[in-house]
């Protein structure tokens, strides 16, 4: 971030990991970082929000209700109620729609100017929020089937026994490690190399404009901010989408354990 | 922040893998516990509080437009209702004139009808009595001529042949036999009385006038 490391080394030093650790008070497993600030605030700024706008309840909503409305209605309906089934995604609604918005709020962090971090690309939260997805699908379905049970409604019908002890190592892998390990990575990893990515294009740029004596390569420094904007709309984009993908997943994973048959 | 890699592993000891260059996907632990308490303190603001009026909202839309939509189709049906009363009451009364216009037209034909018999049977009426009374006048007409004209022209042959004629029956065959030349001769169409003309009183005082002006037409 800071040029004057550039200058001093005076060649191009390329952004890595550890642009993304941002240390304020303390440097230990439990010192505070400037993304446990942001998150904090997006939680504010989320709750402030959709208290204010769930609170007005007009019969015909002004542009932010129907914003926050346009929102709830979009994981109530587009996903919940998509994926649960009518009878019974009422009670997993306020947990979807606090993931998508936290997610979405976090990532668009990214891109907003004077915060240009997005949360998720530390790999902290995402597994926290994969955790909560974890804990929840498996519990309920224990809760549905008994511990015994449902470990038994892990084993997909119809497998032939001699596939069947690898059919179910196969099946215990995807539901306690495949698939909370790539709900967190794929998070992470877009917001990760999505920032990684702006920062090339911002610091290359930068590199290039004022750390450098030809004319030529000063010249190219525009084609690099040109496309760190461009990025910077492909960002917004990956990081709606991920959103996105995080709750549909995490639906996914719910609506396997409320199944009465596997 | 970006200091030269060999500095920040070098500078502490203290730094975890969570913050090095090589291990981005190290968990920072505190980052870990401020996720889950950010997202529980979300949560608990969505579950109980906007989840809930966004609910009610939705629900209160619904039944507003529900509402709204039942009201309109009331409306609709209430219209529906009244035009086909309307249309109804209209063929009715289109129904009632025509009755009424055709009723009176027959009742016009009617009395028209029955004013033209009237007075087709009065005018009959009329014509019979006249013709009644012509036929009974010129009966009459005729018996008295017959009785003056046999007197007088019995009279008159006598005078002429100077033969008496007193015989009543006698004169009256030479009258008939008169009478009876008279009429083929002249009249043949118009029938008479029969015989014994005589024997009828004679001299009515209105026929006596005529009689002679008759008898010279009747003559020529």
């Amino acid at each position: 971030m800071s040029p004057l490391a550039l200058v001093a080394s005076g060649s191009f030093e390329p952004p890595s990991a550890y642009d993304f650790w941002h240390p304020l008070v303390g440097d230990g497993p439990f010192a505070l970082t400037r993304p446990m600030i942001l998150i904090a605030f997006s939680v504010l700024v989320l709750a402030v929000f959709f208290l204010v706008t769930s609170n007005r309840r007009a019969m015909v909503p002004g542009k932010l209700q129907f914003a926050a409305e346009g929102v709830y209605g979009f994981v109530r309906n587009g996903v919940a109620l998509d994926i649960l089934g009518r009878r019974e995604f009422r009670p997993y609604v306020p947990m979807l729609f606090t993931m998508f918005t936290l997610i979405l709020v976090n990532n668009v962090f990214g891109i907003i100017p004077f915060i240009q971090y997005p949360t998720f690309s530390r790999i902290a939260f995402p597994i926290a929020l994969t955790l909560i997805v974890f804990v929840v699908y498996h519990a309920i379905g224990i809760r549905r089937r008994g511990l015994g049970g449902y470990f038994k409604s892990l084993m997909p019908a119809g497998v032939p026994i001699i596939l069947a002890p690898l059919v179910y190592l196969l099946e215990l892998a995807t539901y306690f490690i495949t698939r909370p390990l790539t709900l967190a990575l794929r998070l992470f990893a877009n917001m990760f190399a999505g920032h990684m990515m702006l920062l090339v294009f911002a610091l290359g740029g930068e590199y290039l404009l004022l750390h450098t004596d030809s004319v030529v390569l000063q010249a190219a420094s525009i084609g690099s901010f040109l496309m760190f904007i461009l990025m910077t709309f492909f960002e917004l984009l990956v990081q709606a989408l991920q959103a996105y993908v995080f709750v549909l997943l995490a639906a996914f994973y719910i609506a396997g354990s409320l199944e009465d048959a596997h | 922040m970006t200091s030269p890699v060999l500095a920040a592993a070098a500078s502490e000891g203290s730094e975890g893998w969570w913050s090095g260059v090589a291990y981005p996907i190290i968990p920072h632990p505190g980052e870990i516990i401020i996720g889950l308490i950010a997202f529980s303190i979300l949560y608990v603001v969505m579950a109980k509080f906007v989840v809930p009026r966004f609910e009610q909202t939705f629900e209160e839309r619904r039944e507003a437009i529900e509402g709204g939509m039942e009201k309109a189709e009331r409306a609709q049906a209430e219209a529906e209702r009244t035009l086909a009363e309307y249309k109804q009451q209209l063929a009715e009364a289109r129904e009632e004139a025509g009755r009424i216009r055709e009723e009176a037209r027959a009742q016009g034909a009617q009395i028209l009808e029955e004013m033209r018999q009237r007075a087709e049977s009065e005018a009959q009426r009329v014509t019979e009595s006249a013709q009644r009374q012509i036929a009974s006048e010129r009966q009459q007409a005729m018996l008295s001529l017959r009785g003056e004209v046999g007197g007088l022209a019995t009279e008159l042959a006598s005078r002429i042949v100077g033969e008496s004629l007193a015989d009543e029956a006698r004169q009256s065959r030479v009258v008939d036999r008169f009478l009876e030349d008279l009429e083929r001769g002249e009249r043949e169409s118009m029938p008479l009385g029969g015989t014994g003309g005589g024997s009828h009183p004679v001299g009515d005082p209105d026929a006596g006038g005529g009689v002679l002006g008759f008898l010279k037409r009747g003559r020529s």
